[in-house]
């Protein structure tokens, strides 16, 4: 079975610091997948590295059996991969609305145009406004995106990145800095607009991992120590040693 | 803007006015204008806030709606210009069968060439290192426009009579009023296709990429790519405001690629307000008025509009557009009726404050450029002697004391707006 993304022993130094020393992982399609790990063990070094942000020290990533690895950004979105941000990565001087257009425009194959107008484009703005009904945001459509709330910011956000129509969508951290009950809308958010796609996650709030995910990666010190369904992670003495042990002493 | 793409976006079809007013109503006002004011002084002043428009309009796609911050986009106006006099000249003197109207779209294919070229290094990155970029390109072509003399005529320039074009329908573009007209023409165009062209996706993507490039690539576009296309096309309009700039003048000289060029048009985009399509309108006509007015009554009006410039940066960043788009919603409760009694209490010291700094500037301007002998100077429509110590007393009081003032009040002021605009977004009063 052909993977939507897959690691193969990705590396990655910075300097004389090997930060992801060989990880290896297969993320199937329409599996939702969550990467957790205690502070420093590289999760944010390797989300930067399957989006193109870092440039691999050794290894391949593939999405679909096709090698992204050394691909712009750009590029590696136009393959059908989108991503979020760990800081909240909006457009904050156009309106929620332009937001979600401009995630529309390329996918729908407007490209660079310099002769269609926005406003006539009907499938252009049909897209935006279902995209925005998923978030349930029509109601601030037009709203400059910096004034929202933060638990706002961050739904837009999720809007954003699925607005391209993408299948493989990466989420940083969706709930940080959020409350429990923003959490709890967030979660039910992220699983209804990932319905049919694959989800690969970095997240430090075990309540939103074991709730969403289908699987879950231990990552450790730059690798990968455990892989398995939620409940197989719970009983693993390894990821206890390395990951739920140290929450102790927190 | 936002209003009327609101308007649209939400499915509604505006009627006729609402949908064209906004070129139709300054069209008839374009059009008339000559008739109102007769003078050809007066349709001179106009004819350079025309050029002033269509440069600054096109130096805004790149700083407002693109984020991009150039010291040298005189380049682009400069070698639209140049291309604009040598086309004329060919035409006169091969006869070709080119009209003059259509002599500006040499300058569109000059600032579009040079923009590409340019632009395809200089567009990686916005920013500091794109500002910097730009300084040298700016310079670089200054010196060679002083170098190269066979193009570009040296420091006298280049020069070429419009009228030896083929005439256009029987006008052969020997008066003001017709290279009004000619002029009145490319500025409707250049703005119209420049606001069409900020609502197609580049257009919107351009705003994206100035806010936030990172985000903008991982919709599919490569930020390089959104920043070299409003770049080109930007280069492209500069060049055909440099081109009427040649038609108008009839003279093309080094000083239409260098700084001083490079830096009025950041200053008019400024002054104007960079974050509305507007702005840069506003603030070319406000420049150039103060411009040409101003240096009917003094000699150091360079000076003042470096100060109105510092002032605009300082208190209003937003543009003299910014000033008046903010009260617009205010305006929209009936809400203006609060402001009045406030703003005139400002506007008092703060008038003072002004023809202190003003008298002091002047007194100190005659002192240091007086002939022997000399003492009286006229401003305000009195005379005063600028070596007696009464009048730098009194004006620099005037100004301290508007200035204090000024400052005393603000702050009441800043919060009977701020009452005004709550009431208007909620409807109650703070």
């Amino acid at each position: 079975m052909s993977a939507a993304i897959e690691l193969r022993d990705v590396r990655k130094s910075f300097g004389a610091t090997e930060i992801i020393r060989g990880v290896n992982l297969s993320i199937a399609d329409g599996e939702r997948h969550a990467v957790i790990g205690p502070n420093g063990a590289g999760k944010s070094t390797l989300y930067n590295l399957i989006t193109g942000k870092y440039s691999l020290s050794g290894g391949d990533i593939l999405l679909r059996d096709e090698v992204v690895s050394g691909l712009a950004p750009f590029q590696i979105n136009r393959k059908g991969l989108s991503r979020s941000f760990q800081v909240t990565n909006i457009f904050p001087r156009m309106s929620v609305y332009e937001n979600i257009r401009c995630g529309v425009l390329w996918s729908l194959g407007y490209k660079y145009s310099f002769w269609h107008n926005v406003d006539n484009l009907k499938d252009v703005n049909d897209r935006t406004v279902e995209i925005l009904e998923e978030i349930g945001m029509q109601a601030r459509a037009q709203i400059p995106a910096g004034v929202l709330t933060y638990a706002e910011q961050r739904a837009l956000e999720i809007g954003i990145t699925i607005a391209g129509g993408a299948n493989v969508i990466l989420l940083d951290e969706p709930t940080a800095g959020m409350s429990h009950s923003e959490t709890d809308q967030a979660i039910a958010l992220i699983r209804k607009v990932t319905e049919g796609r694959t989800l690969v996650m970095v997240e430090h709030d075990m309540g939103v991992v074991f709730g969403l995910a289908d699987k879950i990666s231990v990552l450790v010190y730059g690798e990968i120590i455990a892989s398995g369904t939620p409940e197989e992670i719970k009983g693993n003495a390894a990821v206890k040693e390395a990951y739920l042990g140290e929450e102790v002493e927190d | 803007m936002s209003n009327i793409s609101n308007a649209m976006t939400a499915g509604a079809s505006p009627s006729f006015l609402r949908r064209y007013g906004m070129w139709l109503i300054p069209a008839i006002v374009v059009v008339s204008l000559p008739w109102l004011l007769t003078s050809t002084v007066a349709v001179a002043v106009l004819n350079q806030m025309g050029i002033a428009v269509i440069f600054t309009v096109a130096y805004n796609m790149m700083l407002g709606q693109g984020g991009m911050l150039s010291f040298g986009h005189a380049v682009y106006f400069g070698l639209g210009g140049y291309f604009a006099i040598h086309g004329v000249n060919m035409i006169s003197d091969g006869e070709w069968p080119i009209p003059l109207p259509f002599v500006p779209l040499f300058g569109a294919f000059a600032g579009l060439a040079f923009g590409a070229l340019f632009g395809s290094f200089s567009t990686n990155r916005a920013g500091t290192v794109f500002a910097m970029i730009s300084l040298g390109l700016g310079e670089m072509m200054a010196s060679s426009s002083l170098i190269f003399t066979k193009f570009s005529g040296g420091e006298e320039g280049i020069t070429a009579d419009r009228t030896e074009a083929l005439p256009f329908f029987g006008v052969e573009f020997t008066t003001e009023v017709q290279i009004y007209y000619l002029i009145a023409f490319w500025v409707f165009l250049a703005v119209f296709l420049m606001y069409r062209f900020s609502r197609t996706p580049i257009g919107r993507l351009a705003n994206a990429v100035r806010d936030n490039p990172e985000r903008a690539e991982f919709l599919g576009y490569s930020q390089k790519w959104v920043r070299f296309i409003s770049f080109t096309i930007s280069g492209g309009f500069a060049g055909i405001a440099g081109a009427l700039f040649a038609l108008n003048y009839e003279i093309v000289t080094e000083e239409t690629v260098n700084a001083l060029t490079s830096g009025v048009v950041l200053l008019q985009a400024y002054i104007g307000g960079v974050g509305f399509f507007a702005g840069p309108i506003v603030g070319a006509v406000i420049f150039t008025l103060l411009q040409t007015l101003m240096s009917n009554y003094t000699e150091i009006w360079a000076l003042y509009v470096g100060l109105v410039f510092v002032g605009t940066v300082m208190y209003a960043p937003a543009g003299l557009t910014g000033l008046i788009m903010m009260h617009v919603p205010v305006a929209m409760a009936g809400r203006m009726g609060t402001l009045t009694q406030p703003y005139a209490r400002i506007a008092l010291p703060a008038l003072i404050c002004a023809i202190g700094a003003i008298g002091f500037l002047e007194s100190w301007h005659h002192l240091s450029a007086a002939a022997t002998g000399e003492f009286e100077m006229h401003i305000f429509w009195m005379t005063f002697d600028f070596t007696s110590p009464i009048t730098w007393f009194v004006f620099s009081a005037m100004f301290l004391g508007g200035l204090w003032d000024a400052r005393r009040v603000a702050p009441a002021v800043a919060d009977t707006y701020g009452n005004a605009l709550h009431y208007a977004f909620t409807g109650e009063d703070q």
